[in-house]
């Protein structure tokens, strides 16, 4: 009776879930030209030109997850107490969360665009010819950027914040200095947090498309593993090479993910601070 | 002093940062006014006319009338399936209940282009994918776990006690849920559907894999302007990036007028 209220749902994720999973595995290993072999998987990895959006990839996730990650703890750990306008900051922060990859991707375009207000101020700041910004390597990782911070900060803020504060004062009353507390206090407590948002960030980074198409160069310098997927399965029609490829991206994903959460149980207070999100 | 000095840093960097938000967002609003706009601070001429041939060109009425459509879809079909799983799951323990959490919770972790292609090639082998049909069944993937979980703390907040007294004094199950349940879960219900709803307009990757030339949503055509930058005015593609970004913000902040964001606190773990 009672599985009658879950079922429904249960069957929905195992039909559109889990199975198209099951079978892009399964066709991964099934080559266009018959027969069960790791053909795909090694045409993929053997070919430079498709191998290389991995290191791509790769060059662009693990830079700006690292980047993201450490000013969105600086900046959560100095604001842990609150802040001035912390409204308005916080509505500036959900916009590019709400408004997504696409629209961010198009004003990015624009605003540091070779005529956009970025580079006017540029010029009158007295930079002669500023570099391009948009439409290579840079433009993704300034998307990425935008569009994570907030996201990373957000969470981390609730974390920190979430910390009792009297451990704390505590530390200070002891004669610890305010490094000393952050390192030696503070840190251990929050660093399970920042590991969760670390792997989250470093997941939807290593995922990245749309900003990739918009902002990048997807036929050279940011083509990612998620362009040759699309490209195998929508332009050559290759139904089997693009399971491969999405199987090999979702692997260097779950790679990356068990990596981190290999780090945060190795922490020694993973289970102590996990105090409910923003109890300010 | 030193501590002083850090904070006015960081007060800079956040400063920074909200203004080139404003920058980008901005840009996009000011770029679909413009008459002509070259390498100056603001565009000469101001207009309004990018509007109406952005309407006319991108043929936004049937674009806007498929978002609509799938919005409202998957955000019916998220809590119906969603709400009697929430419940279950906020009431009762039982084995494989671990399992179970983690099957919702997989959808909202791994990147909808891993598990999208998948996906697609399987509902365009079954001819669903490129229909409207195709872009609701795909969206509602992790749309329906999203409800659950927005939905499970308000589900544990009702006293199981209510349902009992009325049980006792003689109410049947359906009318429990009718007059006690129904009632008390509404304003999760609001939140979920507010929430699935703002998320499914905005959400890019699964629609995009899955719709075809009549079943594209506002961010799928909007992508596909911009990709083909230089076939229209510039102006007229950011004039539809600014009904996108009207669109997502009225829906936002409907949710944020009925929302309290510290009702939302995922628990998924009771125990710990």
């Amino acid at each position: 009776m009672k599985a009658l209220f879950v079922l429904p749902s249960v069957i929905y994720l195992l039909i559109m879930f889990v199975y198209p999973f099951g079978y892009g595995i399964f066709a991964s290993l099934h080559p266009k030209s018959g027969g069960f072999s790791v053909a795909n998987y090694a045409a993929f990895l053997l070919d430079p030109w498709q191998a290389r959006t991995l290191w791509v990839t790769a060059s662009i996730a693990v830079p700006i997850t690292v980047l993201t990650v450490l000013l969105a703890v600086v900046v959560a750990y100095t604001m842990r107490r609150g802040i001035r306008f912390e409204r308005a900051v916080t509505t500036a922060l959900v916009l590019p969360i709400a408004l997504g990859t696409v629209l961010v991707a198009e004003g990015i375009n624009g605003f540091y665009g070779p005529k956009g207000w970025f580079n006017q101020l540029l010029l009158v700041a007295g930079v002669a010819e500023p570099s391009r910004l948009t439409h290579n390597y840079t433009g993704v990782m300034i998307a990425l950027f935008v569009q994570h911070f907030p996201f990373c900060f957000l969470m981390l803020l609730g974390y920190i914040s979430g910390v009792d504060p009297t451990l704390e004062q505590s530390a200070r009353v002891l004669g610890a200095r305010p490094w000393a507390v952050f390192r030696r206090v503070l840190w251990p407590l929050i660093a399970p947090g920042v590991a969760v948002a670390f792997a989250l960030v470093f997941v939807m980074n290593f995922g990245v498309f749309p900003s990739a198409v918009l902002v990048g160069q997807p036929a050279g310098a940011t083509r990612t593993v998620a362009i040759a997927a699309y490209q195998a399965a929508f332009e050559h029609y290759d139904m089997p090479m693009a399971s491969a490829i999405a199987v090999v991206m979702g692997g260097c994903q779950l790679a990356g993910l068990a990596v981190i959460l290999f780090l945060r149980q190795r922490m020694p207070a993973t289970g102590v601070a996990t105090v409910g999100a923003g109890k300010r | 002093m030193r501590g002083g000095l850090w904070r006015f840093c960081v007060s800079l960097f956040v400063l920074g940062f909200v203004v080139n938000v404003l920058g980008v967002v901005g840009h996009v609003v000011v770029s679909s006014f413009a008459k002509r706009w070259f390498a100056t601070v603001f565009p000469p001429a101001l207009t309004s006319e990018w509007y109406a041939y952005a309407w006319h060109e991108f043929q936004l009425d049937q674009v806007l009338g498929v978002t609509l459509v799938v919005a409202g879809a998957v955000t019916l079909g998220a809590l119906l399936l969603g709400f009697p799983a929430a419940y279950l799951l906020a009431r009762h323990d039982f084995p494989g209940k671990g399992a179970l959490l983690l099957l919702f919770f997989l959808p909202l972790l791994i990147p909808q282009m891993t598990y999208g292609i998948p996906l697609a090639t399987t509902l365009y082998r079954y001819r669903i994918g490129g229909t409207i049909g195709g872009v609701i069944a795909a969206n509602l993937v992790p749309m329906l776990p999203l409800a659950v979980f927005v939905l499970l703390p308000f589900l544990e907040q009702i006293s199981v006690s209510l349902e009992w007294a009325a049980r006792v004094h003689g109410a049947s199950r359906a009318h429990v849920f009718r007059r006690i349940v129904l009632p008390l879960a509404r304003p999760g219900l609001l939140t979920a559907g507010l929430l699935v709803l703002v998320n499914t307009v905005a959400n890019f990757e699964l629609t995009f894999l899955l719709s075809g030339a009549g079943s594209q949503t506002l961010v799928v055509a909007l992508y596909y302007a911009v990709f083909a930058a230089g076939m229209r005015p510039i102006y007229a593609v950011d004039a539809m990036a600014v009904i996108y970004m009207a669109l997502v913000l009225l829906v936002l902040l409907l949710a944020l007028r009925f929302v309290r964001p510290t009702q939302m606190v995922f628990r998924l773990d009771h125990r710990s």
